[in-house]
């Protein structure tokens, strides 16, 4: 096995260490070299989601200091800011001490501390219950979890399919749109080859995910010269030393995309060769209108696609090698029309609808600018293209002496991810990467194993079998929906999950919906619920649209006085807004108190050269009465019995999470670790549980990398090397390469449905909706509650971002990274501003549709003009957190999301959908459209709305008005002879 | 002795790329994580959980918007000590506290020495004085003195944490004063600039400008001009799966 | 800058301390001083009291005042630790000159040799404390010609104005000391209005750009490194309305100078018990005065670290 070490990332000459580092002579007598710690525990870092590995200083068994490990494949050595403020969240004086239960009513923060017996108790008592009954009634959903593997794999034992985490209100569209079309995605899927791209656009991207690495990737774009292009409605961050800034509407990236691929289509500026070997664009699509095939790809009697073969001028099977597919034309076969799915996209991108000049004011984007950005890209894909002297064999066995790329990289997030037409948008971007042919290819995009899956991955989602008392679910709930056989719906239609995933509403919901879980089990629609566990979600705050409504939601009771949401558990680390919210309270420990495991059964953290995995291990004990909740799960889910669990005698199976990290096996072979396992070959991570894995990767700097050979590194989806290691390693079923699905046979499958074809048929009043958004080809359309509300009345657009030193982390009550930012502005362009008669500092009120809120404004140049934006969840509720009663965070600090309506307006029908894609169900985050209107003089004193103060836990202490943390280290240090 | 040494061995200092700078606060908790316990222990913050929260922090970074010819960019910028040449700060300290060392040039705090006079950091246009209203002392950057020549660090890490932290490798380190080190051909290569020269402190550190936009490569690709006979007709050659 | 009211106590104390210490010094040196014991003890004790009062004043800022003590030691480089140094040894001959004078009941011989050495040593202290704010580059209003000589000025001034009313409360003959009061005053409101109508068409040499290194255009902060205010925008960075300001400014022209100066007007040709309420009324509207245009010179003075912080 191979754990080969990258060099640091700041490695350049002028970044190294003095030729010689001996203390010059000087007189001042100061030590240059005290004692740095007596220890080092190397393990990773989770103050965000990008999973870093860190060097932890101790001195006498207390931490000191943080720093980058310089081995990990992830950060190289570099931290970012949340990263180097570990410290201060590991010392926050939020930090829950004890499980705590609640005496008041809910919602007013009235607790006692209770011992963890009793807790469990509790929890197993009334989840043993619903388990009889109908386990349908937990619904269990994680937040920022980072082991979804475990948390998932839970709810199945229990027998649940209401089991979610945060993706579903971050970028499931992002992850939908690309594993449903290119088999993998950005972030923990992918990546741009930082190394050999000219070319670099950047889409919309939040700046957080992948957080160091697109950092580091960055800077070696500048030190090279490439090209980067950032498209996004404000300057920030990344955007800021883009060397072009596109300031783009919001919710218009699709439309500016297809006017690119319209511009490049035109001029012929595709990669054909590309396009044939890689992806379904020579597929036979059949064109009956009303037939019940309409629109699928023409099989043969073994279902194998067929293509036309132009030189044989008959149908062949498509994905055969060394057929020569015709790409144009239309076709009659047995009697059938057929035409090649690369026609369809010619005659769709080619119409006027498409033209640079036909979208650039929707965009906000002058055509020229479309024009000249697809110049570029064809000028940098066609005429600068690169060849890596690197040997490689294809999927067919055909040596290749050279890699060729074509040296554009693409990149994009949450930006274009949040809106209600996400899902097709990121369709039209991957469609974009393709026909440039940039995907896995040197200078492209890149793959990270153990992705590319194939386009969609097999599993499915668990729930239809649902609901049986006492039973487990036969999958893990989460999956991919390719026909209206999987969706999960009843008999009658009805939804089965409580956030409506999988249902008509939302039927490629691969995150779930987590930002309906509590409007949805409030009105009981599409059933109650009886318990609600969270963990590590702020759901009474910033992770709720309609903030003000779902805290209201949280403590209604019905007729008879009972609560409507009856029992609520929460588990988190610290005394976040949600806590007061809970019936129980489980305190989670800090991430340098606990084990944990940075899965490839999960969101792995490989890299492009190689996967990777990672764990947690204790850095200290905790000082309090707390445990890591997923030795908590566990505990739980032994007292409750369930599956995997237990063992034959009903024992607990794992003592706790570290046990069942090097214990439990997935798959014969397979565990939560593919590092060092016992028995078989290592380079396969399959093997035997050995005893002595964290062990070997605590040694190891707490992580396992294999490193593919140079003949592995690109055409992934199409490597026969590549392709037969990720099926040893178990992220392939088979060698078969992955075919890239520009057209979306399942999307169709759904659009047939809508017109009445096949045995599961959608509800006549969801048919349009399906008809509409699921287009097989990727398409713009406007963001659903753009056209339902006065368009006029609420004429600007409303995003947030979190700041780069909070991003996916948990930064109101960390002493140094708060005084970076306890207050948010919003930021308006300044000729927006002078027409709305704002100046600097101005209050003004920020009014949509559904709600308004209140904060000061700030005058910018590098925004949208038809845009105002602000740092997301600076605001924090008085008194949560363990802030000052007057702390900034909740006197000026304002949150957008009371502005945000997790419903749409009620259609012709009726109806309210929710705020989301209704591909995805991806919270349409980034659709708000407001006003902006200056505040009276007598209104100017503090943010609104307010809510009454929560008052601090019991047993929790005060904050220190002074901290002097360091002193200590200082003071040992002087103290020594 | 407030004296300044008539030259100094070294001048070490950094530089800093203000064109890959992306205000990511790496360098500034990076700095404030290191140094709250090193040579200057602490960096205490006062009301760190309420309002008017006030710490000493030895590297902040700011956040500008330069319009300029019709154009406009956003420019992230640290700014922490610039170790001049001839820094009033040190010439002003009526105690001796404030000195530049003689053999590195690096300006440090005599903690023991120093009444918290608070005249350096009027003398200071880089605003890089931080008074530790706790302490009574002044406290700044030390260039991580006790990094740099620390022998009980591995080699590789005996650079400043503000360095070794930044993710976009936007901080560069060396001896300014030797025309041939690294960190000044950088400079010379990026016309690398003093901040407010008119003062003639002469600073250490310098700063990278932007680099203009037009410098990039693709600058001159050629407008896309229609195919041929229509994209169909184009289209219509052999190709081998 | 922030007007710290330490510090505007401490130089204006110290300036009319110093410059009461000199016009005596001075005074007693050519014998145009009448040795009256009482005279002799509530001046000097005046003076000695306004010095001492201040420089203790001053030590309330400092983070470690036991420590004051090393400030005597780098009169080389630094205009505090010379004002420091000038300050201690001024006592000597201060010293000497009043004991000999309270002693003896004589201000000759030794006596007035002293009385000279306390008389150079106030000027040359009160001329370290207006070089510390001279000599630094960073704040453009301090950093000028009118500096300096303002300090002197006003040390000689404020001085001038205490002698005046001392010497008609004890019965002496004021027209001498009245008549230089009166001058000075002029040339304090004459060099006051000018350093305002100087500093008010101050450009400065530093600017965003140069500040930032980005040469060319508008650069405007959108952001500041935190949220909060913090050490160096609350020692550096205070801001002052310009209506305030101009209020200010009025009652600077009118208390400082305005009045005094009518008041010694009033005494040079009033019967005596006018003469000394006019005395009185001089000093007790000059004080507040003073102490409005200390706070203005501190208030009004930009300290160059703002322009980070777009102030």
């Amino acid at each position: 096995m191979s754990s080969s070490a990258p060099a640091g990332a700041n490695n350049a000459p002028s970044q190294r260490p003095l030729a010689d580092t001996r203390a010059p002579r000087d007189a001042d007598g100061i030590d240059t070299s005290p004692p740095v710690s007596d220890e080092v525990k190397q393990t990773t870092c989770y103050m965000c989601a990008c999973r870093c590995g860190i060097d932890v200083h101790l001195v006498d068994g207390e931490i000191r200091y943080i720093q980058g490990n310089r081995h990990h494949p992830v950060n190289r050595g570099v931290l970012c800011g949340k990263g180097a403020a570990g410290i201060m969240q590991h010392q926050s004086p939020a930090r829950l001490r004890k499980p705590l239960l609640r005496v008041g009513e809910r919602g007013a923060g009235d607790f006692r501390e209770i011992e963890w017996d009793e807790a469990l108790a509790i929890a197993t008592e009334r989840l043993e219950r619903v388990r009889a009954t109908d386990p349908k009634r937990l619904a269990f959903f994680t937040g920022r979890d980072q082991s979804q593997s475990l948390t998932g794999w839970w709810a199945q034992q229990f027998g649940t399919p209401n089991f979610a985490a945060h993706g579903g209100f971050c970028s499931v569209n992002m992850a939908a749109a690309g594993l449903y079309t290119i088999g993998g995605s950005f972030w923990e899927f992918g990546e741009p080859d930082w190394d050999h791209a000219k070319y670099f656009m950047l889409f919309g991207v939040a700046e957080d995910h992948d957080s160091n690495p697109i950092k580091i990737g960055l800077g070696k774009l500048k030190a090279r010269g490439a090209k980067v292009v950032s498209v996004n409605p404000c300057r920030t961050g990344y955007s800021a030393i883009a060397d072009e800034w596109i300031g783009i509407r919001p919710g218009t990236d699709g439309l500016f995309l297809l006017a690119i691929v319209h511009t490049l289509l035109k001029a012929g500026k595709v990669d054909l060769d590309y396009l044939v070997r890689t992806t379904n664009a020579h597929c036979l699509v059949i064109e009956e209108p009303g037939a019940a095939d309409d629109g699928l790809f023409l099989r043969d009697g073994d279902g194998r696609a067929l293509a036309w073969d132009a030189k044989a001028e008959r149908p062949v099977d498509a994905l055969a090698a060394d057929v020569t597919p015709a790409l144009t034309g239309r076709f009659t076969i047995d009697g059938r029309t057929c035409v090649p799915v690369f026609q369809l996209i010619a005659e769709r991108y080619l119409d006027d609808a498409y033209a640079p000049a036909a979208v650039a004011e929707r965009c906000g984007v002058p055509a020229s600018t479309i024009e000249r950005i697809a110049a570029e890209l064809a000028h940098v894909a066609f005429e600068e293209a690169i060849e890596l002297p690197v040997p490689w064999t294809d999927w067919a066995g055909r040596r290749h002496e050279t890699m060729r790329g074509r040296p554009i990289a693409i990149h994009a997030m949450r930006g274009i991810s949040a809106h209600s037409n996400g899902f097709q948008t990121c369709r039209a971007l991957h469609l974009l990467q393709v026909l440039l042919g940039t995907v896995d290819v040197p200078g492209g995009f890149r793959f990270k194993p153990p992705f590319p899956k194939p386009a969609p991955p097999p599993n499915k989602p668990a729930g239809k079998d649902g609901g049986a008392p006492n039973t487990p679910l036969t999958c893990m709930p989460l999956g991919y929906v390719t026909g209206l056989e999987d969706l999960l719906v009843d008999d009658a239609g009805q939804p089965l999950r409580i956030d409506k995933g999988y249902s008509w509403e939302a039927p490629l919901s691969i995150h779930g919906l987590m930002h309906m879980v509590i409007a949805n089990a409030w009105r009981g629609d599409p059933y109650p619920i009886d318990v609600l566990f969270l963990y590590m979600a702020n759901m009474a705050w910033n992770s709720s649209m309609n903030t003000g409504g779902t805290m209201a939601m949280l403590t209604d009771k019905d007729e008879s006085g009972e609560y409507r949401i009856p029992f609520i558990i929460y588990s988190d680390a610290y005394y976040s807004e949600t806590v007061a919210y809970a019936d129980l309270v489980l305190p989670d420990t800090t991430y340098l108190e606990r084990h944990d495991c940075i899965s490839l059964l999960d969101r792995p953290i490989g890299d492009a050269d190689g996967p990777a995995d990672a764990i947690r291990h204790p850095v200290v004990a905790p000082d309090r009465d707390v445990r890591p909740f997923q030795s908590v799960l566990l505990d739980l889910g032994a007292r409750l019995k369930l599956p995997g669990m237990v063992d034959e005698r009903g024992s607990p199976r794992y003592r706790d999470y570290a046990d069942y990290i090097v214990n439990h096996e997935r798959a014969p072979g397979i565990g939560p670790l593919a590092g060092w396992r016992d028995g078989e070959d290592d380079r396969t991570g399959r093997g035997a549980p050995d005893p002595e894995q964290l062990q070997r990767y605590i040694d190891n700097g707490g992580f396992w990398r294999h490193e593919l050979a140079p003949k592995q590194r690109y055409y992934k989806m199409a490597n026969r090397s590549y392709l037969e290691l990720a099926t040893d390693m178990g992220f392939l079923q088979s060698p078969e390469p992955i075919i890239f699905q520009l057209y979306s046979e399942p999307l169709q499958h759904f659009r047939l449905a809508a017109r009445g074809h096949g045995e599961v048929l959608p509800p006549e009043s969801e048919r349009a909706r399906l008809e509409t958004y699921f287009d097989p080809l990727p398409f713009w359309y406007a963001p659903l509650e753009e056209v339902m509300i006065d368009d006029d009345a609420f004429d600007l657009h409303a995003i947030t971002q979190r700041p780069m030193h909070m991003y996916h982390s948990w930064g109101g009550q960390n002493a140094w990274l708060r005084q970076i930012t306890s207050q948010n502005r919003l930021f308006i362009h300044r000729a927006t501003a002078e027409r709305l008669g704002l100046a600097d500092d101005d209050w003004a009120w920020v009014e949509s549709p559904h709600g308004k809120v209140k904060g000061q404004v700030r005058l910018v140049d590098g925004v949208n003009p038809q845009t105002v934006w602000t740092w997301n969840a600076i605001g924090k509720r008085r008194g949560a957190w363990m802030l000052g009663e007057h702390a900034p965070e909740a006197e000026k600090g304002f949150l957008l999301n009371h502005a945000i309506s997790e419903l749409l307006p009620t259609d012709a029908n009726g109806r309210r959908y929710s705020n989301s894609d209704p591909v995805t169900g991806q919270a349409a985050w980034f659709d708000l459209r407001v006003r902006i209107t200056k505040c009276a003089a007598s209104e100017v004193d503090a943010t609104e709305p307010q809510f009454p103060t929560l008052k601090p836990p019991p047993g929790v202490a005060r904050p220190p008005r002074v901290l002097d943390f360091g002193a200590q280290f200082r003071r040992r240090r002087e103290a020594r002879p | 002795m407030t004296s300044l040494p008539a030259r100094t061995e070294k001048q070490l200092g950094l530089v800093i790329d203000l064109d890959t700078c992306v205000g990511c606060q790496a360098c500034v908790t990076s700095c404030k994580s290191w140094n709250t316990s090193g040579h200057m222990a602490p960096l205490t913050d006062v009301r760190p959980y309420e309002d008017g929260a006030d710490g000493v922090w030895f590297n902040r970074v700011h956040t500008y918007e330069q319009a300029a010819n019709g154009a406009s960019r956003t420019v992230h910028f640290p700014r922490s000590c610039l170790h001049c040449a001839e820094p009033a700060c040190v010439t002003v300290c009526p105690t001796g506290a404030s000195y530049k060392r003689e053999s590195d040039g690096i300006v440090l705090v005599d903690e023991d020495k120093c009444i918290g006079c608070k005249l350096c950091s009027w003398a200071c246009p880089y605003g890089a004085r931080e008074y530790d209203t706790e302490v009574g002392v002044m406290k700044k950057c030390t260039l991580c003195v006790d990094r740099i020549y620390n022998q009980n660090l591995d080699e590789v890490d005996r650079v400043p944490a503000c360095v070794a932290a930044c993710p976009t490798g936007a901080r560069h380190f060396g001896d300014l004063g030797d025309p041939q080190s690294p960190v000044s051909q950088l400079v010379a290569e990026r016309d690398g600039v003093d901040l407010m020269p008119e003062m003639d402190y002469r600073p250490t550190n310098k700063y990278l400008p932007p680099r203009e936009r037009s410098a990039c490569n693709v600058s001159d690709a050629p407008a896309l001009e229609p195919v041929a006979g229509g994209l169909l007709g184009w289209v219509d050659r052999m190709l081998s799966r | 800058m922030h007007p710290a009211l330490s510090v505007i106590f401490f130089t204006t104390a110290t300036g009319a301390g110093y410059g009461l210490l000199t016009l005596l010094g001075l005074a007693a040196a050519s014998g145009l001083v009448v040795p009256d014991r009482w005279l002799g003890f509530v001046a000097l004790g005046l003076a000695l009291t306004l010095i001492t009062g201040g420089l203790l004043s001053s030590t309330l800022h400092l983070g470690h005042p036991e420590r004051a003590w090393r400030a005597l030691s780098q009169w080389r480089s630094s205009w505090l630790s010379r004002e420091a140094v000038a300050a201690v040894v001024t006592y000597v001959p201060a010293g000497i000159f009043g004991i000999g004078w309270l002693v003896t009941g004589r201000v000759d011989g030794v006596i007035a040799i002293a009385a000279f050495a306390a008389a150079v040593g106030a000027l040359v202290t009160v001329y370290t404390t207006g070089m510390i704010y001279a000599s630094l580059k960073p704040v453009a209003q301090w950093h000028s010609r009118f500096t300096v000589p303002g300090y002197l000025i006003f040390a000689i001034m404020t001085g001038a104005v205490l002698l005046h009313a001392l010497l008609l409360l004890f019965g002496n003959d004021a027209r001498g000391a009245g008549t230089f009061a009166a001058l000075a005053i002029a040339a304090g409101w004459l060099w006051k209005t000018a350093t305002w109508r100087h500093n008010d068409q101050l450009t400065l040499s530093s600017s965003a750009n140069s500040a930032t290194g980005l040469k060319d255009g508008a650069v405007r902060s959108i952001e500041w490194p935190h949220t909060e205010e913090n050490f160096v925008l609350k020692e550096m960075g205070y801001r002052i309305a310009r209506k305030h300001a101009a209020k200010l400014r009025r009652l600077v022209h009118l208390l400082a100078f305005a009045v005094p100066l009518a008041a010694i007007a009033v005494a040079l040709v009033a019967p005596h018990w006018l003469a000394v309420l006019a005395a009185c009324l001089a000093v007790v509207a000059q004080a507040p005065g003073m102490v409005a245009e200390r706070w203005l010179f501190f208030a009004e003075a930009k300290h160059a670290v703002t322009l980070y912080y777009g102030r």
